[in-house]
């Protein structure tokens, strides 16, 4: 009988749909695995590869099953082809088809749309180790680097994730689809990532928890918005993935919360209260908040592009088709197909940025913005908790979505974080109040030196303030490999 | 509400609000406002589904309450409440259910008052599995301890989880679920056993525990612990015990006393340490009490042990042509180091075994702490304070 809640290791590829008994497809896979595991061997240093990572390996779907915790050295990282178990009788939940059941093979009509949707998400996997595969080098602890290295075979999986559906409900576009998402890199000139913030640079650890923050969080809502969908193996995959983009999440939020901390406790070891002292506070071998608040403007902003057009009828034709849904659909009070409803957006006239009555159905990116920030803003407040609590005097914010904006209404203004449209020059002038410059970034480049002693943390970050996997303060996360 | 009850809470400082643990719990318990997450103490029903997937673990909170904490008063929170001091009720949680938390606590009354783990202590985890949802393990291999034809028949047993994971501390224990059902058409409760071997497997590595099991005169479970086959299926529950834990402090200095399958949480210690630190540590000492070097499980293997890691006595009541000895003699011949060791903040003590045992061991260490001008019970009670002493008998 086929095992669908635990995971086979009857093929090289852990699973649970039945490869083993799928041919055509494990062929495929098989003959897609050696270029990924070329491509991730080549990316990440070598010490690395050879060092063992206690990560976390879900070995079944099943709520017990998510996180079973070992050290393995990453090249031997079970990556495998995870979907959540099958609902049955699960109904599609919103669009044309709502109420139909649920589709398990492509429907024709919807083919390219589908695909289309597959690749982008599963651009963005391998996109972002790219930009990351250089941080173990100056990890500012074991404990950081166990967490880069468990979100980096994460993104790995979702790679699969993705791969996996192209093959096997795709035919030879498909194939060909899979091996571009291996052919495209992060920053290339010929070939680079679909999405602007995944041929960023990330160049330091604070870049990194931001990223994780605001990016992996545009993440996690199309992920949840995929999870909605009428074609069930894409709902299935994305619900499982979601569990782990939590930790992705985890990993960014404690992370600038640390790095928060961390200056707040040595503004106070040195009797300096004025958070803007940013000279003095910087030779104390930390991040100054005011650079945070900057950082945290560049990542919030790029990740808001990746929401498109605020008005957009390729998200309306995938809503209304059934292919993908609204951040919590089941959870929504309404019709679920948007027939007569409206949605207020913000647009641009005259001037002035002014909301707007537009009709739902195609306000479906912007609708998913607004869960964004509403669901961004969140941690930002738990940041504030831990400034307040140290009796600093200083509030980090999110700016304006106007601000800094290459897509979308606000493209064509220039707005500063309060959401006053300003000239450009004015922008231009006041840019580097805003935004991290050249000189903001060599300091935080200055601090990046590794601190590899178990239980110890680089000057600029506080420790954690539980383990993972309860693990004790001096657990070693990874067993350097020293050549 | 007549009596304390565990409730299980989010601590809202390390909780990241990603509501994966809401998404997870089959009984709808945890919800979420703009604030916190939350747990509905009238619908949680201690399934553990949301422990793993907790990617930050702000999950694995409880605290024994008279009256449980509201959803209001949860959403209200910025910190967790401190546990109250509730008057004779135990707030280290050993087990979720009753009847295994009930069972733990009349093992471990032997220490006087209320156990703490040690403050090094790994956290264990506890209750993966219950009656409702017990996980199934294979039996990898069932061998006799004792020899044959002897009195006494001891079992080590090796059951394997497979890809089940199934984590768990030296010194806690699992329940075995006897098949079929009592006089009343119920099904068994299960039985404690104290696992044998140390966290990482049997087998360094390997997803599996042992078990050293007597089997007891018409004993229901241990009578069918100890006919297992290998690859006969059981079910399995636990892990339980929050206290009765070795500290992970290296330099800690163990001191372990037992009699019988009471060496089972001494040998998972000894392997611990033999695996992580070795000879490099504050060392253990053990009394150990058999009736014959023949019926004294793993004696074999025991001898093997370096004396730098483990200092053992083995102690004989029936051995033929000598008087008989029980550990408290040999506590008594040896009472200087035993004195050196009472009187060394760093030292645990661990006793487990028979009930018998309490009385003759409490009584020579009343006699030695006298010796070193300290009062037993006071000093037991700082002890059991500290986390440094420990009972487990059956």
């Amino acid at each position: 009988m086929l095992d669908l809640i635990n995971v086979s290791y009857d093929t090289q590829i852990p699973n649970n749909v039945g490869l083993s008994q799928d041919k055509k497809v494990l062929k495929a896979l098989e003959k897609w695995h050696p270029g990924y595991i070329n491509w991730w061997n080549h990316l990440i240093p070598q010490n690395f590869q050879e060092s063992m990572v206690y990560l976390r390996t879900a070995v079944s779907v099943d709520p017990k099953g998510w996180a079973k915790f070992d050290y393995v050295k990453m090249p031997e990282y079970r990556w495998g082809v995870l979907l959540a178990p099958q609902v049955e009788d699960r109904r599609i939940p919103m669009g044309e088809h709502k109420g139909e059941l649920a589709w398990q093979e492509v429907p024709g009509e919807y083919r390219n749309m589908l695909k289309r949707l597959i690749v982008i998400q599963g651009d963005t996997e391998p996109g972002s180790v790219e930009q990351q595969k250089f941080l173990g080098l100056t990890a500012p602890s074991l404990y950081d680097m166990r967490n880069l290295f468990q979100v980096n075979v994460e993104e790995g999986r979702h790679l699969w994730a993705m791969v996996y559906l192209l093959q096997k409900y795709f035919g030879r576009d498909g194939r060909e689809e899979a091996d571009d998402l291996l052919r495209r890199s992060s920053g290339s000139d010929e070939a680079p990532r679909m999405l602007g913030a995944f041929n960023e640079e990330t160049p330091d650890w604070l870049s990194f928890f931001m990223f994780t923050y605001f990016t992996d969080r545009d993440g996690k809502m199309q992920l949840e918005s995929l999870a909605q969908s009428g074609f069930d193996p894409l709902s299935r995959t994305c619900r499982f993935m979601l569990t782990e983009e939590a930790h992705h999440m985890f990993v960014g939020e404690t992370g600038v919360g640390r790095v928060v901390q961390r200056t707040c406790e040595a503004m106070n070891e040195a009797g300096i209260t004025d958070p803007y002292a940013i000279g003095k506070i910087r030779d104390l071998g930390v991040i100054d908040l005011p650079t945070i608040q900057k950082k945290l403007n560049l990542h919030y902003t790029l990740s808001l592009d990746l929401f498109g057009q605020e008005i957009s009828t390729n998200a309306a034709n995938a809503f209304n088709s059934g292919i993908k849904g609204r951040y919590m659909e089941s959870r929504i009070e309404d019709d679920h197909q948007l027939k007569d409803a409206t949605y207020d957006v913000k647009t641009v006239k005259d001037g002035k940025i002014v909301t707007e009555a537009a009709p739902a159905l195609t306000a479906i990116n912007m609708r998913l913005r607004d869960d964004y920030v509403r669901d961004a803003a969140g941690g930002v407040g738990r940041w504030n908790k831990i400034i307040e609590k140290a009796g600093v005097n200083f509030e980090l914010t999110l700016p304006h979505e106007g601000f800094h904006r290459q897509i979308g209404v606000f493209s064509t203004v220039a707005v500063d974080p309060a959401g006053n449209i300003i000239s450009s020059e004015d922008w231009e002038k006041r840019r580097g109040e805003w935004l991290p410059t050249k000189a903001d970034g060599d300091f935080i480049q200055s601090l990046m030196k590794p601190c590899y002693e178990p239980g110890k943390y680089a000057s600029w970050i506080a420790p954690p303030k539980v383990g993972i996997d309860n693990k004790p303060g001096d657990f070693e996360y990874v067993r350097l490999h020293m050549a | 509400m007549n009596k304390p009850l565990k409730q299980h809470l989010i601590d809202p400082e390390i909780c990241i609000r990603c509501y994966t643990c809401e998404m997870t719990c089959p009984v709808q318990a945890i919800e979420h406002d703009d604030n916190n997450v939350v747990v509905d103490a009238s619908k949680c029903n201690f399934c553990m589904d949301c422990i793993p997937v907790c990617p930050t673990g702000s999950i694995d909170e409880w605290r024994v309450v008279e009256e449980p904490y509201s959803l209001d008063d949860q959403y209200s929170w910025t910190e967790l409440p401190e546990q109250a001091d509730i008057a004779s009720a135990d707030t280290s949680i050993e087990a979720m259910d009753d009847a295994m938390a009930a069972l733990l606590a009349e093992a471990h009354a032997g220490a006087g008052g209320k156990a703490k783990p040690p403050a090094t202590a790994s956290k264990p985890t506890v209750n993966m599995y219950n009656l409702g949802k017990p996980a199934e393990a294979t039996v990898q291999g069932n061998y006799r301890l004792t020899d044959e034809g002897g009195e006494a028949d001891v079992r080590h047993i090796i059951l394997d989880f497979g890809s089940l994971p199934f984590p768990v501390l030296e010194g806690q224990s699992i329940g075995i679920i006897p098949p079929g059902t009592d006089a009343e058409g119920k099904p068994h409760l299960p039985r404690l056993y104290s696992v044998s071997s140390p966290r990482d497997g049997e087998r360094p590595g390997f997803n599996n525990v042992s078990l050293t099991v007597k089997r007891e005169d018409k004993g229901l479970c241990s009578n069918y612990v100890c006919d297992l086959g290998k690859g006969d299926r059981v079910r399995v529950t636990g892990p339980f015990g929050a206290t009765f834990l070795m500290p992970g402090d290296p330099d800690a200095r163990l001191l372990m006393i037992c009699t019988g399958t009471g060496s089972a949480p001494m040998r998972a210690f000894t392997m611990r340490r033999q695996r992580t630190v070795g000879g490099k540590s504050g060392g253990m000492t053990m009394f150990f009490g058999a009736r014959t070097p023949e019926s004294l499980p793993y004696f074999g293997p025991l001898k093997k042990v370096p004396d730098a890691l483990l200092k053992k006595h083995l102690v004989y009541s029936r051995q033929p042509g000598q008087p008989k000895e029980y550990v408290q003699d040999r506590m008594v011949a040896e009472q200087e180091a035993v004195a050196e060791l009472l009187g060394d903040p760093n030292t645990y003590i661990y006793i487990c075994g028979l009930r018998g045992m309490e009385e003759g061991v409490e009584k020579t260490l009343t006699n030695i702490a006298e010796s070193i001008g300290q009062q037993w019970t006071a000093l037991r009670d700082t002890m059991r304070d500290e986390g440094r002493y420990h009972v487990e008998t059956y």
